[in-house]
């Protein structure tokens, strides 16, 4: 049995989580606040695209390095932990559908820019008064696209857009160049991270995948965003087991209070609860399982409980100072938000789930 | 990444599921009527031997104690290919698992000469007697009294809980042996005949119904010195040598306990509050998906811990989730799934579907096992301070001794 990251993912892993905690943290993401800071942190950017983060999924004809989503959930998980401001998981979750559904006249286009980070890509599935990512009203006439997708996260300095449009059986994807289109910036909770409204009005597109490959595409990108959610959730526990341990009330440390214990107790479990179904969805993506539908939703649904609840348990064990604006408190709070709306909310997941345990049991019958 | 077995680990499960398939034929199907406790001893104790012979027993245990020296692997295959057949295993789960590696690690060699090998080989059951009526989850608050006399002790006082009191010949027991110094201190661990004068061994019934424990009344019981394991105050060091033996064994949810399945097939048949049936309703779907994540969860949980040990590598703290998600999933299943059936859930007895008595089964069953080997509430303690490394409740008797402690 070896249900594990290989010895290789996990030293990437190890050294994103070193370098993010040198050059990332939170008292960037409080910088990333002001009205007027850049999108991104450039600088950053440029080191990670160096260091080969960009290129990690890009196969080598392309000019990656052609790793597998070992590394790419690695890397995933290490960004949540640090909040960092960069388009990191918007990247690997465009390149993803790239890998799925690209031509080789597509890849070559766009991978060489996405791994040697210049290309900045995101996915655009969200649009106003909707919260299935099955239905999309975005119309295709020929070659164009035409319709609102909002709230799209980092698309503010993105180049391209992998966009979810109506399709015959359901969304299929397509390839937006976001120099062709409008994109407006959108306020939402998170402060940090920017998101944006792409404004299509007959824009010229590319389809890049049915609606089959929609799906494989969400599934993948429902395990890239659990690890995530997963790295958010854990600096959030991270943080508030530290408070407890040096917070005195009532003479003694809060961590030595079963009602401050039990809450820090059960972030652990959450986590890991959601870090199993994760590994099993890389494990299914690695092995193109079966089982990947079910492993890909069970892993979106525990990643936001986990984050959910680390994220209002966090403020709440640190009391009133976990309440102001100077703490760092709200980054995970509001970020906890950021993570449902990426892709479907909870409730979309966990009907998903469901439907996957159903079919496989009409396989089966 | 993969699920598969090593070479030498499929040569392993291929070699055990042979000889299970040519000796256990007569255990492929569950007993039509449940066993009456001689009856389950007689197969237990001609099921162990058959074992022993085959060398399926003390599969991790040292050569030197009658073992076959094999790793935690070795003995993880054999008990998933045991697992496929209803073979009586439960008599020596606690004795095998827990009491003769205690007395193999701290007895003296005549005892050990003495025990281990019986043991093994099935012709002797053990017991463990810990736990007491004001000492359960504060375990170091035994009160049961060893004093000294001579090159004997003698022992006064009561243990509960005590699984197969009433099958056992022997049993290991924690006393207090000094109530002058701090609890934890003043304990020593002994090997007692379960047959010797003032011994009385009475079954608990529990809220469930079943009758699986019992309570065991020590009234001036004698135990030679001999029998002593660990030094004299060293009870709690050798408790935990025990008690480390009992967290190897991974607990998952119980092997025929219901789960998501069994809520999916009945809510096919069931009528929801707003009409149409009870799976397509929200609720329904939303439990059906917890229930999933969580037992899903803790298995895909320990085939990390497996793959751990698959690399001769030690378990990551995960594992420590296992028994407190299961037990209280088991919990909320059941009764989220008795209510969605609505008065039919609640009819037991003769006139109950069968569907649903087994999930009134599991609905008193999961209040037991939230409390069994380490409340809900003390393992969320041992996880944030093992695990999280937040620092221990305030005790406030820890070092008082126990007779000058509230």
């Amino acid at each position: 049995m070896n249900f594990d990251f290989s010895d290789d993912a996990k030293a990437l892993g190890e050294q994103a989580k070193k370098l993010f905690a040198d050059r990332a943290g939170t008292a960037r993401a409080r910088a990333a606040m002001a009205k007027d800071a850049p999108d991104f942190d450039a600088g950053l950017w440029t080191e990670i695209a160096n260091l080969g983060w960009t290129a990690a999924r890009v196969p080598e004809a392309h000019g990656g390095l052609g790793l597998t989503a070992e590394e790419s959930c690695q890397l995933a998980e290490a960004a949540g932990a640090s909040l960092a401001v960069v388009p990191l998981v918007s990247t690997l979750l465009a390149t993803e559908a790239l890998l799925i559904a690209g031509s080789d006249a597509q890849q070559a286009k766009y991978l060489p820019g996405i791994a040697d980070g210049s290309l900045i890509a995101v996915a655009a599935i969200n649009e106003p008064g909707a919260v299935n990512p099955n239905a999309s009203a975005i119309r295709a006439n020929g070659n164009a696209l035409t319709g609102v997708k909002a709230p799209v996260p980092d698309l503010p300095g993105a180049h391209l857009a992998i966009v979810a449009a109506a399709g015959p059986d359901g969304p299929s994807l397509w390839l937006v160049e976001t120099s062709a289109a409008t994109v407006e910036p959108v306020e939402t909770l998170d402060l940090v991270r920017r998101h944006g409204r792409l404004v299509l009005n007959g824009t010229p597109a590319e389809p890049l995948g049915d609606s089959a490959a929609y799906q494989a595409w969400l599934d993948r990108a429902a395990v890239l965003l659990a690890f995530e959610a997963i790295g958010t959730a854990s600096a959030a526990m991270a943080m508030t087991v530290e408070y407890a341990k040096t917070r005195v009330a009532f003479g003694q440390t809060i961590g030595r209070y079963q009602g401050v214990k039990h809450k820090c107790a059960d972030m652990f479990i959450k986590i890991e609860l959601a870090r199993a179904h994760a590994l099993h969805g890389v494990a299914m993506i690695g092995s193109d399982g079966a089982e990947l539908r079910q492993a890909a939703a069970a892993a979106r649904v525990a990643s936001l409980d986990a984050v959910s609840f680390c994220a209002e348990e966090t403020v709440q064990l640190h009391g009133g100072i976990g309440f102001t604006w100077e703490s760092d408190c709200q980054f995970y709070y509001r970020r906890a938000r950021a993570l449902s709306a990426a892709l479907g909310a909870r409730g979309w997941w966990a009907d998903r789930l469901v439907r996957a345990l159903e079919q496989r049991n009409r396989a089966a019958a | 990444m993969d699920f598969n077995d090593t070479p030498a680990e499929a040569e392993y499960r291929a070699t055990a599921r042979a000889w299970l398939n040519e000796n256990a034929s007569e255990y492929r199907e569950p007993p039509a009527t449940p066993w009456k406790l001689d009856e389950f001893v007689r197969r237990s104790k001609a099921w162990q031997a058959k074992k022993f012979a085959a060398g399926y027993t003390g599969i991790t245990w040292p050569k030197a104690m009658g073992g076959q020296g094999l790793g935690p692997m070795n003995s993880i295959i054999y008990g998933q290919e045991e697992s496929r057949f209803h073979a009586p295993s439960g008599l020596y789960s606690i004795g095998l698992g827990m009491c003769i590696p205690t007395v193999f690690t701290h007895g003296n060699p005549e005892v050990i000469q003495r025990y281990v090998p019986k043991a093994l080989l099935g012709e002797e059951v053990w017991c463990q007697l810990f736990s007491e009526p004001a000492a359960g989850s504060d375990l170091a608050g035994i009160r049961t009294k060893a004093v000294r006399d001579g090159d004997e002790w003698v022992i006064d006082g009561q243990k509960v809980w005590t699984s197969f009191a009433h099958a056992s010949d022997f049993g290991i027991v924690v006393c207090r042996t000094d109530p002058s110094v701090p609890k934890h201190k003043g304990l020593t661990m002994f090997i007692v005949d379960m047959k010797a004068p003032g011994m009385e061994v009475r079954g608990i019934k529990q809220m469930s119904g079943g009758s699986d424990f019992n309570e065991v009344f020590f009234t001036g019981v004698r135990v030679k010195d001999s029998h002593r394991l660990g030094a004299v105050g060293d009870g709690w060091k050798v408790a935990l040598t025990t008690l480390m033996h009992e967290r190897l064994a991974v607990g998952g949810k119980p092997r025929h306990a219901p789960g998501y399945e069994t809520l999916m097939k009945l809510a096919k048949g069931v009528e929801a509050p707003a009409g149409g049936p009870a799976i397509e309703a929200g609720d329904v779907r939303r439990q059906i998906a917890q229930t999933y994540i969580n037992d899903q969860g803790i298995k895909l949980t320990q085939m990390r811990a497996l793959s751990a040990l698959s690399k001769g590598q030690i378990p990551g703290p995960e594992q420590s989730i296992a028994k407190v998600v299961v037990a209280k999933t088991m919990q909320d299943m059941a009764s989220f799934a008795l209510d969605m059936a609505g008065g039919d859930g609640f009819v037991s007895g003769a006139d109950a579907d069968p569907e649903l008595a087994k999930l009134q089964g599991s609905y008193l069953g999961a209040a037991g096992l939230r409390i069994a080997g380490g409340t809900d509430e003390i393992l969320r303690n041992i996880i944030a301070e093992r695990v999280l490394g937040l620092p221990g409740d305030l005790r406030p008797d820890k070092d008082k001794p126990f007779n000058a402690a509230a």
